[in-house]
């Protein structure tokens, strides 16, 4: 500690120090090594390397706030001094890893991951290198936390979008390719395996102006639009949802089978989190068995209109060949079905006794579909295969193009249905619920017809989820219905934001959609829900897209576009 | 009364009756076959209950952990089972290389003490970071936020050590003090580390027992579980308190970890959610918030996971019963939630909020 300064020295190093131990971690479970076969700028940054950086430029940034009332040469330097260090741990692994081989028991402390981390130079250049670069980027990070708030937001928003555009780079080309009009503009943003040098400039230029100009204009094109007519302003948002609906009724022409199958696959999850949202969102109701009932529309589905009977296909001799379309209301109504006679049990449970119990039903089902006891009627684990296909007349919802607008009419459904209950009696009544069980009781709120109504729509949707997936996949297997599924789903209501109708849209097509186009992303994808889990709840419990936004738009508490607005914390499970 | 109890009772208690009277009416049924079918000798019987026993002694120690917290915190540590896996599977790796160079064998009590140090050690230090980071700021939020906040850190930390230590099976080397089995006279044995399992679950829930009830700390902890802002006034550190509990959870679970690995000799990085789910199960059992609820509950889940298959389902002749024993402990979770959320001991912590 220097005495004459009194300046946190400790802290900045502390702070250095977690920002290393996270570098360390995110190095040693593979992940920079995995990512580092896709550049977000071509040939300068790969995404691995943006791992390390954005963990040393937060370490800048938290020491440089830590030292908020310094000068700002202070707090830059207390940024380096916090990248500084957390550089100086990561020579450590590079200095410790050849000779020690650490590799039968850290099997990605790999030379490929020194090689990254040393800018593939020799041992002490290669320290001497990530050495500068680490305090280069702490230093960043302290100026971030120098810019003012409104800069600030706009310059980490571009990073954003840089990097967003660099994963998605391939995606955004072959989609765009033959859309000749745009290719020579594609040429020019993108490199071979990310945003070239002058496309992440224009990028970054583009949303951070953008950005900057909303924030300072953005407030007069908003308060126009609520000094409407009322008429008028929901004239208006019936003409935004028509033209959104337009474009994703054209978007699988656009998109092409693999995309669509991607689309698809959100589509489903979009299903079964509107269900959730139902249970857990608006009644407060933590379900973790929600794989159940996907199961049994998958599985009603299967048996009833599966093809493949008899001695040369396993062992189902239950089939009655209805058609996708007979088959599609039964396997919702057991899905119902079983909601409700779940439901019954768990009436008097809640909070954590409920996710357990419900997790134990999840489990049950799952372990049944799999054991060799219900092998005869559903296959074991050899699973249905030959699922039947819906089809209208000649056509067949075989192709992900086709079978996209089936999910689309099933969601479509689901979310009126949604809105319309949110907004009704019951929804009403399952927001009580949410607040505070014992006083909804006792304003006349019929807590058994309430709850079951709860269940039962949840796994309404997600047993049309779980039929629809069948038809698609084509085959049923026990594992595809594990625990897993369950957290999946909640994890994108959560993040979305917990009974909001978007927000269920929002995380689909960052939980769902992302690890499906970025295939580095599957490998640890339920580390990533793990801590984004984590992080929403410490950081921002409502989710990126609360559902008070419409109340709060209501009651005119508008702050800056994209300001997390605190004051409103909207979780349920109030109930003690 | 009569007329009374006739009025309040609903379809859905109606329901409820219905689903208990048709599972004891098969449990029943089902022993009665499987006893009348004789399939089974003594032998078959006791070898069950020894490994029951063992088993649960594991349940128990886990169990500990998801008790002691929620004494003290009213939350699950959903992210036990994977303090319990950090555990096992970093003890893998001294006890890899220990085998390796024949030390396990020629001093297996050191051995074993060293194992079980670094289990414990990376336990304590996986459930002290945890505490600090995911649940300490959350202390005050509603109830949900934890419990959420806990399901992401369990899955965090399974993937965290799947990458740090791979993803494959790793299996424990074998112990020569440890192989083979004493005859208890006639046709009776016992397998030798099924002994050591059980032997050194009954020292640690000793140690503990006597823990919590004979020193300051544990005097401590007690008050806190009963009431925190009463307990901080009276000159107790709460969050210290917390943290200890967290440590002393943390420490019988990598024990556990250790013990479970000697006795079914693999681990992986998903290890940790069969057994914390079943030692969760035993910990509602006996009553969650109690001690010798979470002892007595974990006994029980084992011996009727262990005979239960065999006894209720061989006899109804469902094939494979074995591959049911989940279902088996699930089903007793639902049901002990449900009829008697308080657990045998009745723990009155339980009622007030269940």
């Amino acid at each position: 500690m220097n005495k004459k300064t009194s300046f946190n020295w400790l802290g900045a190093i502390q702070i250095g120090l977690i920002g290393g131990v996270v570098a360390l971690l995110v190095s040693l479970i593979g992940m920079v090594e995995e990512f580092s076969q896709r550049d977000i700028i071509s040939g300068v940054i790969t995404m691995g390397q943006t791992l390390i950086v954005i963990a040393i430029l937060m370490a800048g940034y938290f020491a440089a706030s830590r030292a908020a009332g310094e000068a700002a040469t202070m707090r830059a330097i207390s940024g380096a001094l916090a990248g500084l260090v957390a550089s100086a741990l990561l020579t450590g692994l590079v200095v410790i890893i050849p000779p020690l081989n650490l590799r039968s028991i850290f099997p990605n402390a790999s030379p490929a991951l020194i090689n990254i981390l040393t800018f593939n130079q020799e041992t002490v250049v290669g320290i001497l290198y990530l050495l500068i670069t680490g305090a280069v980027v702490g230093t960043l990070g302290g100026l971030i936390d120098i810019l003012p708030a409104q800069i600030r937001r706009s310059v980490v928003l571009a990073l954003f979008w840089v990097g967003l555009l660099g994963l998605l780079q391939e995606l955004i080309r072959v989609t765009l390719t033959n859309m000749p009009q745009v290719g020579a503009a594609l040429k020019w943003m993108f490199g071979s395996r990310g945003l070239s040098i002058p496309g992440a400039v224009a990028v970054f230029i583009v949303v951070a102006g953008g950005n900057y100009l909303w924030a300072a204009r953005g407030g007069q094109v908003q308060d126009r639009f609520r000094a409407l007519p009322p008429t008028q302003r929901r004239a208006s948002q019936w003409g935004g949802a028509l033209v959104v609906i337009a474009v994703l009724l054209y978007l699988p022409r656009i998109l092409g089978p693999y995309l669509s199958e991607v689309a698809n696959i959100v589509g489903l999850f979009i299903l079964a989190g509107l269900g959730l949202n139902i249970v857990v969102g608006f009644a407060g109701l933590l379900d973790l068995g929600y794989v159940a009932f996907y199961a049994i529309g998958a599985y009603v589905m299967g048996v009833l209109t599966t093809n493949a009977i008899g001695q040369n296909a396993g062992q189902i001799v239950f089939g009655p060949e209805f058609s996708f379309w007979q088959a599609l209301p039964i396997a919702v109504g057991a899905a119902v079905l079983f909601g409700v006679l779940l439901g019954i049990p768990v009436l008097k449970m809640r909070g954590d006794y409920l996710a357990i119990v419900t997790l134990g039903f999840g489990e049950i089902i799952r372990i049944l579909a799999l054991s060799d006891f219900l092998k005869p009627y559903i296959g074991g684990s050899q699973g249905i295969v030959e699922v039947g296909q819906g089809e209208i007349g000649n056509f067949v919802f075989g192709t992900p193009q086709t079978l996209y607008y089936m999910i689309f009419a099933a969601c479509l459904l689901a979310v009126f249905i949604s809105w319309r209950l949110r907004d009704s009696r019951p929804g009403r009544a399952w927001k009580a619920l949410r607040e505070d069980e014992d006083v909804a009781q006792a304003m006349g709120i019929n807590l058994v017809a309430t709850k079951l109504l709860a269940f039962a729509t949840g796994a309404a949707f997600s047993g049309l989820s779980g039929a629809i997936f069948a038809s698609k996949v084509g085959s049923i297997y026990p594992h595809s219905f594990n625990l897993l599924f369950s957290i999946n789903v909640l994890a994108l209501i959560i993040i979305g934001g917990m009974g909001s109708l978007p927000g269920v849209f929002v995380g689909a097509l960052i939980l769902a959609g992302l690890p499906e186009l970025l295939r580095e992303f599957a490998e640890y994808r339920l580390l990533m829900y793990g801590a984004l889990l984590i992080v929403m709840m410490l950081t921002r419990p409502e989710g990126f897209w609360p559902e008070a936004t419409h109340r709060r738009e209501l009651h005119e508490e508008f702050g800056a576009e994209g300001e997390p607005r605190a004051e409103i914390v909207k979780t349920p499970g109030g109930a003690r | 009364m009569l007329r009374r109890t006739l009025e309040r009772f609903t379809l859905t208690d109606l329901f409820m009756w219905l689903v208990g009277g048709s599972i004891i009416l098969l449990v029943v049924v089902g022993s009665v076959a499987t006893l009348r079918a004789g399939n089974y000798t003594a032998r078959h019987w006791f070898d069950f209950v020894v490994f029951g026993i063992a088993q649960g002694s594991v349940y128990a120690l886990i169990a500990l952990g998801y008790t002691l917290v929620y004494g003290i915190l009213r939350m699950i540590n959903f992210a036990h089972s994977e303090v319990f896996m950090s555990g096992a599977f970093t003890g893998y790796f001294i006890a890899n290389s220990m085998s390796r160079s024949g030390f396990l064998d020629r001093n297996p009590i050191i051995g074993l003490l060293a194992i079980f140090a670094v289990a414990i050690t990376t336990s304590v230090t996986v459930a002290v970071l945890l505490e600090r980071i995911a649940y300490r700021p959350l202390r005050r939020s509603p109830r949900l936020v934890p419990l959420i906040t806990a399901i992401g850190a369990s899955f965090f930390l399974q993937y965290t050590f799947r990458g740090l230590y791979g993803s494959q099976n790793r299996a424990y080397p074998e112990v020569d003090a440890l192989d083979g089995a004493w005859s208890l006279g006639g046709e009776f044995v016992i397998q030798k580390i099924q002994v050591l399992v059980i032997v050194a679950a009954a020292l640690f829930m000793f140690g503990l027992y006597m823990f919590v009830q004979r020193t300051r700390t544990g005097k401590a902890m007690r008050a806190v579980s009963e009431d925190k802002d009463t307990a901080a006034l009276m000159g107790i550190d709460v969050d210290a308190i917390i943290v200890r509990t967290f440590i002393l959870g943390a420490a019988l679970a990598g024990a556990a970890g250790v013990l479970y690995a000697l006795m079914f000799r693999q681990v992986n990085f998903f290890m940790g959610f069969i057994p914390g789910i079943k030692a969760f199960t035993a910990a509602v059992l006996g009553g969650i918030g109690n001690i010798p609820g979470a002892m007595l509950g974990g006994l029980f889940l084992g011996l009727f996971e262990s005979v239960g298959p065999t006894l209720f389902l061989d006899g109804l002749g469902i094939p494979a019963p074995y591959q049911l024993k989940d279902v088996i402990a699930f089903t007793m979770l639902v049901l002990v939630l449900i009829y008697r959320p308080t657990g045998i001991l009745g723990e009155r912590l339980a009622t007030a909020k269940a």
